[in-house]
C-alpha cells in the first residue's frame, strides 16, 4: 500500500485543466489587444496578436534548430573522459 | 584614513586571516566581513556624496614611478556595481555558511574584494592587478570540488583568465605609449555632455588589445567557453560566486571603457541568440543556466553598445537584477545538487514534493530572468530593448525579441520543469539547509521588490509615491536620470503575449512528443577544440618529431660511416691539421687576419 501523500499534480486530469487554463489565457491576450492603444516604435507591432505569434514561432523554430543541433553534436556522457 | 583605504580590501585581508578563527567564530567573521565592507563603502560615499552629473566623483590619486594611480574612484556608474556585489557577496556568505571547508571561503571573499577592488579603480594597472586577482583566487572555487574533472576545468579556466589579464597588460602598455594616460576615470563622464563619444574606444591596437581582454572575461561569442566549462564544475556555493563576479566585472570595464563603440550592439546580439540554442539539448542544468548567464550578458552588452543614457542605464539596472536572479537560480540548483547529488535533467524530476521552498524559489529567479511583469528582470532588460527600439535598430530588436522568449524557453520553463516537476523520478530527499533557504528567500524577495516598486507609486497614487519612496529604488542609484515607466499597458500585453506564447510552444512541443528529451550526454562547444583535436595534433607532432629525429640519427650515423677515415687522415697524427706548426707560420696567418680587418673597416 503506497503511504505517500497524493499531490494535487499527481493526477494527470489537473495537469489538463493548467494547459486549458494556458490556452485560455493566450486567446484572451490576443483578444486585449482590441481593448488599447497599442504604443509602437516599428509598424510591425500593430498588427494583431503578433507578440504571441513571434514568441510561438521563436520557440518552435529554437526547438526544431536545437534537434538537428543535437544530432551534430551530441555525444556520450563521458567523451572527454576518455 | 579609513576614507583612503580601497574599497574591498577589507574582504580580501579579512578572508585571508579567516583560517585563524573556527567554527562558529568564523561564521561570525564570515558574514561580518561584507557587512563590513559594505558600511566602509557607505561612509565613503557619505562623506563625499557622489551626485548625478559629477564628472569627478570621489578619488584619491597618487603617483608611483611617475604614474598616476588610483586605486579609489568612486562614481555613479561605479557605485551600482559596488553596490550589487556587496549584496551579493552578502547573499552568497549566507548561502555559504555550512560549508566547513575554509579554503572556499577564503577564497570566495579574496575573490569578491578583488571584484569590487577593480570596479572601483580609477587607472588601468590597478585595474589589471585585481583583474589577475579576481582570477587566481576564484579558481579554488572550482578546484574545491576535488574531482579530477573539476582540476582540469579549473586548470583551463585559470589559462583563459590569466591570458585575459596578460592581453590586458599588453594592452595597457600599448595604450600608455600612444596616449601617455593609464587614467580609467574619464570614460563615463565624457559621455554627459553629449550623448554619444566615447573616452577609450577601439582606436588604437593597445585599446584593442584592452577589448579583447575585456571581451574573454564577459565571454564574447567564441571566446566564451570558459564559463559554460568551468562554472558547472565548482562546488554547490562555489558556482554562486562565480556567477556573480567575473563576467559582471567585464560588463563594467566594457560599460567604462567603451561606451557607445558600434561592434559591441552585434557581438552582443549574437551573444544573446546562440547560447539558448545549446541549453534547450544541455542536460547538465547548471550548465543550462552558465549558457543562460551567457546569453543575459549578451543584453548588457547591446547596451553598452548602444550608449544613450537609457540603454548604459538598462545596462547596469539589467546587471543589477541579473546578479540577484542568476545568483538565486544558482542556489536552487546546487541545493538540489546538494540534496540529490546530480543536476543532470535525466536523473532529476518531481523534487517539488520533497523540496517546496526550494522549488518555489527557483520559480521567482525563472520568472525574473524570464522578465515577467512583477519582476525584476521585466523592468531591468524593457530598458534595453527601448533603447534599441528608439535607436531604430530592427534586427537587433528582432533578435533581442526573440533571446527573450528562448530565455524564458530554457531557464524559465526547462530548468523548474526538468528540476521539480517532469516524470517524477523517486528522489525523496530534505529541504534545502535552512542557511541556504534563507539565502534564497532574500534574493527571491529583491528579485519581487525591484519588479514592484516601480509599480507601486504608479498604482496607489499620491500615497503609493510616498511608499514607493520608503522602498529602495534602483532608479536612485543608477547612473543617469533618465524618465522611464516599464509598466504601459502596450509593455505588460505585449510582454505577458510573448512568454504566454512562448509557454503554449512547449506545452504543444511537449505533449507532441517533438521537444527534445533530457538525454545523459555532453555537447560539442568551441571548447572542443583544445580539449579533443588540438591536444591530439600536440601528440601527433611529438611522436612524429620522435621518429624524424630517430631516421635522422640512423642516417647521420650511416653517413658517418664514410667521413671518418677522411678526417681521421686530416686530423690525425701525419694529416695536415693535426701535425704541429711553426710560431713564425702563425704570426704570418695572424698578420693576414689583421690586415684584412683593417682593409675591411676602411672600405
Amino acid at each position: 500500500m503506497n503511504t505517500e501523500k497524493k499531490y494535487w499534480l499527481d493526477d494527470p486530469r489537473n495537469v489538463n485543466k493548467i494547459v486549458y487554463t494556458l490556452y485560455v489565457v493566450c486567446a484572451l491576450l490576443v483578444g486585449a489587444d482590441f481593448l488599447y492603444h497599442k504604443h509602437t516604435h516599428f509598424d510591425f507591432e500593430k498588427w494583431l496578436g503578433i507578440y504571441g505569434w513571434f514568441g510561438f514561432t521563436a520557440c518552435v523554430g529554437l526547438v526544431m534548430a536545437a534537434k538537428v543541433m543535437r544530432k551534430v553534436l551530441k555525444r556520450e556522457e563521458d567523451y572527454y573522459d576518455r | 584614513m579609513i576614507d583612503s583605504l580601497p574599497p574591498g580590501i577589507i574582504l580580501i585581508v579579512g578572508g585571508l586571516l579567516l583560517p585563524l578563527l573556527r567554527g562558529r567564530w568564523q561564521q561570525i567573521f564570515l558574514l561580518l566581513l561584507p557587512l563590513l565592507s559594505a558600511a566602509h563603502l557607505l561612509f565613503q560615499v557619505s562623506t563625499h556624496p557622489v551626485a548625478f552629473l559629477d564628472p569627478d566623483g570621489f578619488r584619491i590619486p597618487f603617483i608611483l614611478f611617475g604614474y598616476e594611480l588610483m586605486p579609489i574612484h568612486i562614481d555613479r556608474l561605479s557605485l551600482v556595481w559596488g553596490t550589487i556585489f556587496h549584496i551579493a557577496a552578502f547573499l552568497g556568505v549566507v548561502y555559504a555558511l555550512h560549508v566547513k571547508d575554509s579554503v572556499q571561503h577564503v577564497s570566495a571573499l579574496v575573490y569578491v574584494g578583488a571584484a569590487i577592488g577593480a570596479v572601483f579603480a580609477g587607472d588601468l594597472i590597478t585595474l589589471f592587478v585585481y583583474w589577475e586577482l579576481t582570477a587566481v583566487s576564484s579558481v579554488f572555487l572550482i578546484w574545491a570540488s576535488r574531482s579530477e574533472r573539476s582540476y582540469h576545468a579549473g586548470m583551463r579556466y585559470l589559462i583563459i583568465q590569466v591570458s585575459s589579464g596578460v592581453i590586458l597588460l599588453a594592452g595597457i602598455l600599448l595604450h600608455l605609449r600612444d596616449a601617455g594616460t593609464l587614467t580609467f576615470v574619464d570614460a563615463f563622464h565624457e559621455l554627459l555632455p553629449t550623448t554619444k563619444g566615447y573616452f577609450l574606444g577601439l582606436n588604437s591596437p593597445g585599446t584593442a588589445l584592452i577589448f579583447v581582454a575585456f571581451g574573454i572575461k564577459a565571454a564574447f561569442p567564441l571566446l566564451h567557453n570558459w564559463l559554460e566549462d568551468a562554472y558547472p564544475e565548482a562546488t554547490v556555493t562555489g558556482t554562486v560566486f562565480l556567477s556573480a563576479f567575473t563576467t559582471k566585472l567585464a560588463i563594467y570595464a566594457l560599460a567604462r571603457g567603451f561606451p557607445g563603440t558600434e561592434i559591441l550592439i552585434w557581438i552582443g546580439a549574437a551573444m544573446t541568440a546562440f547560447p539558448i540554442f545549446f541549453a534547450v539539448i544541455e542536460n547538465d542544468l547548471r550548465r543550462v543556466l552558465a549558457y543562460s548567464l551567457n546569453n543575459q550578458l549578451g543584453f548588457m552588452v547591446v547596451g553598452i553598445g548602444i550608449g544613450t543614457p537609457l540603454a548604459l542605464n538598462g545596462t547596469a539596472s539589467h546587471a543589477f537584477a541579473h546578479i540577484i536572479y542568476k545568483a538565486l537560480l544558482f542556489m536552487s540548483m546546487g541545493a538540489v545538487l546538494y540534496r540529490t547529488g546530480t543536476v543532470k535533467g535525466s536523473e532529476l524530476g518531481g523534487l517539488y514534493k520533497s523540496m517546496p521552498w526550494t522549488t518555489a524559489f527557483c520559480i521567482v529567479g525563472a520568472a525574473s530572468i524570464s522578465a515577467f511583469p512583477l519582476f525584476s528582470g521585466f523592468v531591468t532588460k524593457s530598458l534595453i530593448l527601448s533603447a534599441a527600439a528608439e535607436d531604430h535598430r530592427t534586427t537587433v530588436w528582432l533578435v533581442l525579441l526573440f533571446a527573450s522568449a528562448g530565455v524564458f524557453h530554457h531557464s524559465g520553463i526547462k530548468i523548474p520543469f526538468f528540476a521539480f516537476f517532469a516524470h517524477d523520478s523517486g528522489k525523496r530527499v530534505k529541504e534545502a539547509p535552512l542557511n541556504m533557504l534563507i539565502a534564497m528567500g532574500v534574493s527571491a524577495a529583491l528579485c519581487i521588490l525591484i519588479g514592484v516598486q516601480p509599480l507601486v507609486g504608479k498604482l496607489l497614487g499620491p500615497a503609493g509615491i510616498t511608499m514607493s519612496g520608503v522602498l529602495p529604488s534602483l532608479d536612485a542609484i543608477l547612473p543617469y536620470k533618465v524618465n522611464y515607466d516599464a509598466y504601459t499597458t502596450s509593455h505588460v500585453i505585449t510582454q505577458l503575449q510573448l512568454l504566454l506564447f512562448s509557454a503554449l510552444a512547449f506545452t504543444v512541443l511537449k505533449l507532441a512528443a517533438i521537444y527534445p528529451p533530457e538525454l545523459p550526454s555532453v555537447n560539442l562547444d568551441t571548447d572542443w577544440i583544445y580539449r579533443k583535436p588540438l591536444p591530439a595534433t600536440v601528440v601527433w607532432l611529438s611522436r612524429t618529431g620522435v621518429q624524424i629525429r630517430a631516421a635522422a640519427v640512423r642516417v647521420m650515423i650511416a653517413q658517418l660511416k664514410h667521413v671518418l677515415p677522411w678526417v681521421q687522415k686530416q686530423c690525425g697524427p701525419y694529416g695536415s691539421l693535426g701535425g704541429s706548426w711553426t710560431t713564425g707560420g702563425m704570426v704570418i696567418w695572424a698578420a693576414i687576419l689583421l690586415g684584412t680587418y683593417l682593409i675591411l673597416y676602411y672600405l
